[in-house]
């Protein structure tokens, strides 16, 4: 066990024990959001790609007057032979109106108000997602076929919507490693301050012939025990936060946002977090020494 | 491990300058050598230069000219990682003991044992052995800031000398402890001399190298170092 090897050097009571543990914890905080952010947009995007390449929505605008209904369902019948008999095709199933309504219900809410109104008639099409589809092609066919349907491509606004969460996936990841070199940066300057107060120990166990290594591996195991229970006390920050903004995020689902709750890999990989903070720090402390001692005669 | 037989120099200085950032040169044209198995003294007035020149040799500086040879190899060409293993085989006895003051006594003595790996079973059974000869035997555990001044000299000693160095280089070992006891540690630096090391004491006190007389004696002034016989009016 590291933390409990022989050393000759002061440093429990150093200024740096007080502050560091509680830098780094707030470094593990930060670094839990982040990360938890990154997971959760990874599926999102994982979950629209799939939507993307899956499926397609036939609109079919509905006919005005008394025998509208009849005529509107007739075209929403040929529509639906039409897309079946389209090579590429899977399935294509018209949805039914209280299908229509329970997808409008999240924007409108009571859609006791909106379910005399002429709603479009909407058709999912499931497609092979490998298959050569030419979907201008398709939505000019269809269009020409049916009077007043029209082929609702996904693709445009979805990929747009990925884009976005595709870059905020990057700025999470540019800012958790923005968060690892802020606590490499204080851990450098926390062990030179230590080896600045402790320089008269170090001169003497340099003269005496301790390799550079038997020093900074003093410094590295202090910096590794600060940096776990620092990294414990942001874990252990993180997991009610995170928690928290999980229930609230169930709270608002319901077709509205997709799921977004942590996979257990996110929570795995926030778990290691401490274990990372620390070995971050014991490195850093590790090669700052080794640096300021390079510069001993 | 002794790697050089008597009659052979232990260390050599060469036309060797020292100074301090842009300032005078402190030593100069030092050039002189300790056959191994030698016993010195070295003499000066207080400022002339000894403490600088003893940082030399135990490697805590290096020289601004000239060459030094420490065991053979030439310092100037000697990679850093090697140099750990040629201060292992010096000992030093620092003017202001240089004690660590969050450690024992024992702990204190224990250092160049543990440095090297000395497994904890021997270094329990040595130190104690070497604090016990040097009359120190009640303060095993006693903290250097509640020993005496000449308390910490000899804890400083003991350390120089666990390690049976192969160089000994004191800087007024002698300085803080009565004639009695100095007369005592003169008596182990010369039975380490007598088992090879090869010894080399600042002082000032010409009391105590009057009473060793065989020991010949080099001399530092203005910046230079001359054997005893040869030092210029």
């Amino acid at each position: 066990m590291k933390l409990g090897r022989h050393s000759d050097l002061p440093l429990k009571g150093d200024a740096t024990g007080r502050f560091l543990p509680w830098l780094v914890a707030l470094m593990v905080y930060l670094s839990a959001v982040s990360l938890a952010g990154v997971f959760v947009l990874n599926g999102l995007v994982r979950s629209w790609d799939h939507d993307v390449s899956g499926t397609l929505t036939v609109q079919v605008q509905p006919v005005p007057g008394e025998a509208g209904e009849a005529l509107t369902d007739e075209r929403v019948r040929q529509a639906v032979e039409l897309m079946r008999r389209t090579p590429g095709v899977l399935a294509a199933r018209p949805l039914d109106k209280k299908q229509i309504l329970a997808l409008l219900e999240p924007w409108l809410g009571n859609t006791d108000v909106v379910k005399d109104l002429p709603l479009p008639r909407l058709i999912d099409v499931t497609i092979d997602a490998d298959s050569n589809l030419d979907l201008v092609s398709l939505a000019d066919r269809l269009s020409r076929s049916v009077q007043g349907a029209t082929l609702d491509d996904h693709r445009i606004w979805l990929s747009r919507l990925i884009n976005l969460s595709r870059t905020t996936e990057w700025v999470a990841i540019a800012i958790l490693v923005l968060i690892g070199c802020v606590t490499s940066a204080t851990v450098i300057y926390a062990t030179r301050t230590s080896m600045a107060v402790h320089r008269g120990v170090i001169e003497v166990l340099h003269l005496i012939g301790a390799h550079d290594d038997y020093i900074a591996r003093q410094f590295a195991d202090r910096s590794f025990a600060l940096g776990f229970a620092g990294g414990l006390i942001g874990l252990a920050l993180a997991v009610p936060s995170l928690t928290a903004i999980g229930w609230a995020a169930r709270r608002i689902e319901g077709g509205f946002l997709p799921s977004l709750s942590l996979p257990v890999s996110g929570w795995v990989m926030i778990g290691l977090l401490p274990v990372a903070a620390a070995t971050l720090s014991m490195l850093t402390a590790r090669l700052a020494v080794h640096a300021t001692l390079a510069r001993m005669p | 491990m002794r790697h050089n037989r008597r009659g052979e120099h232990i260390i050599r200085l060469d036309g060797v300058g020292l100074r301090y950032g842009l300032g005078p040169e402190v030593l100069r044209d030092i050039s002189f050598a300790l056959p191994s198995g030698s016993f010195h003294f070295l003499t000066g007035s207080s400022g002339a230069g000894k403490s600088s020149l003893l940082r030399l040799m135990y490697l805590g500086l290096r020289p601004t000219r000239g060459r030094v040879m420490l065991f053979d190899k030439d310092i100037a060409l000697t990679k850093r990682y090697e140099l750990p293993a040629l201060r292992r085989r010096i000992g030093v006895v620092f003017q202001d003991f240089r004690l660590l003051d969050h450690l024992s006594a024992m702990d204190n003595v224990a250092l160049p044992l543990r440095v090297r790996g000395v497994k904890e079973a021997e270094v329990r059974k040595h130190v104690p052995e070497l604090l016990n000869w040097v009359g120190l035997a009640d303060q095993i555990n006693a903290k250097p800031p509640t020993l005496s001044g000449g308390q910490k000299q000899r804890v400083a000693i003991a350390r120089a000398v666990i390690g049976r160095p192969d160089l000994l280089l004191a800087d007024e070992p002698t300085g803080n402890v009565d004639d009695h006891i100095a007369m005592r540690l003169l008596h182990l630096f010369e039975e380490l001399n007598r088992l090879g090391t090869t010894v080399l004491i600042a002082t000032h006190n010409q009391g105590l190298i009057d009473r060793f007389p065989q020991h010949p004696r080099l001399h530092l002034e203005r910046g230079t170092v001359y054997e005893a016989e040869e030092v210029p009016a």
